[in-house]
């Protein structure tokens, strides 16, 4: 299958994303706008995704939550900017836990004989914002993300 | 709490010479004159490089004799690499995910309702035969 390509420079506020997949961009955007598809795969694999709202137009906003097998929640929200459209999408997003860090994505979906790349670029308000995102693992949850800090804190004590 | 520690670590990553610092301490220990030799800086400066570093648990001192030298401490910069596999990774299983639902919405005879109901099945699957063949 696609390789997926992530592209982030040192210095730079920016995330780059990029995978071919073997579909029209109908149904690319179809799995990034219907609540029921979104949900079955964007949200990490240990927790459950819901799509609490997904209001696909002009201004429009989403919320999703993750839940992990203890009930812990972690909430992201953002808003439509410009009518989403097979061509692409512009959004923010914002991790409800890191609340003012707000990053904005753009998702094009390029077709070309029937294959779909979807090339993703984010921008962060900083640098910091970013590896801050990254490193965290805001995106896999935050018990996940703070297991991995507690053991680098560890480390970075024991090294001091 | 705990994200201060990690502002400290990617502050201090995030400045060039002191990235160009970390780089020539992986060929070894070196003095600050040493060090402060390919810039155009001071050794005062590089000192106060050393110090972020230092402080960012990515390099440790000793004194040997008169002359200071700093030793690379890789286990920090290993773990923030890292990080950006496993990012790397979590889009991954997040695409191989969205392929398989791609090919679910596809299938002839596959309406609504169906994907709907293939939700928890389509996790795990097999398919690793295409990896292969790549160029």
């Amino acid at each position: 299958m696609g390789t997926t390509r992530i592209t982030a420079e040192p210095g730079m506020p920016f995330i780059d994303i990029e995978r071919e997949f073997d579909a029209p961009r109908e149904l690319l955007f179809r799995a990034h706008t219907d609540p029921e598809l979104i949900a079955q795969w964007l949200g990490p694999a240990k927790y459950r995704m819901q799509v609490e709202r997904l209001d696909v137009r002009d201004g429009g906003s989403w919320r999703f939550v993750h839940f992990d097998d203890r009930g812990n929640e972690s909430g992201f929200r953002g808003v439509f900017h410009g009518e989403p459209s097979v061509d692409g999408i512009l959004q923010t997003w914002e991790f409800e836990g890191f609340p003012g860090h707000v990053s904005l994505e753009s998702l094009v979906f390029d077709e070309r004989d029937g294959r779909t790349t979807l090339r993703i670029h984010a921008v962060y308000q900083s640098v910091e914002d970013r590896d801050g995102l990254i490193a965290s693992g805001m995106e896999g949850g935050m018990n996940e993300g703070y297991a991995r800090l507690d053991a680098l804190v560890g480390r970075l004590a024991r090294v001091a | 709490m705990t994200g201060d520690r990690l502002t400290v670590v990617f502050g201090a990553l995030a400045d060039p010479t002191r990235r160009a610092i970390l780089a020539r301490l992986t060929e070894g220990d070196a003095t600050v004159a040493e060090l402060a030799a390919p810039f155009r800086i001071s050794q005062p400066a590089v000192s106060r490089h050393l110090k972020v570093l230092e402080q960012a648990g990515l390099i440790s001192r000793r004194r040997r004799a008169t002359a200071n030298l700093s030793h690379l401490e890789a286990e920090p910069l290993r773990d923030a690499t890292a990080w950006l596999e496993h990012y790397r990774e979590l889009w991954d299983e997040r695409f191989a995910r969205l392929d398989e639902l791609l090919v679910t919405l596809q299938s002839p005879g596959v309406g609504d309702a169906g994907v709907t109901g293939a939700g928890p099945g389509i996790d795990g699957g097999p398919d690793h035969g295409d990896d292969a063949d790549h160029g």
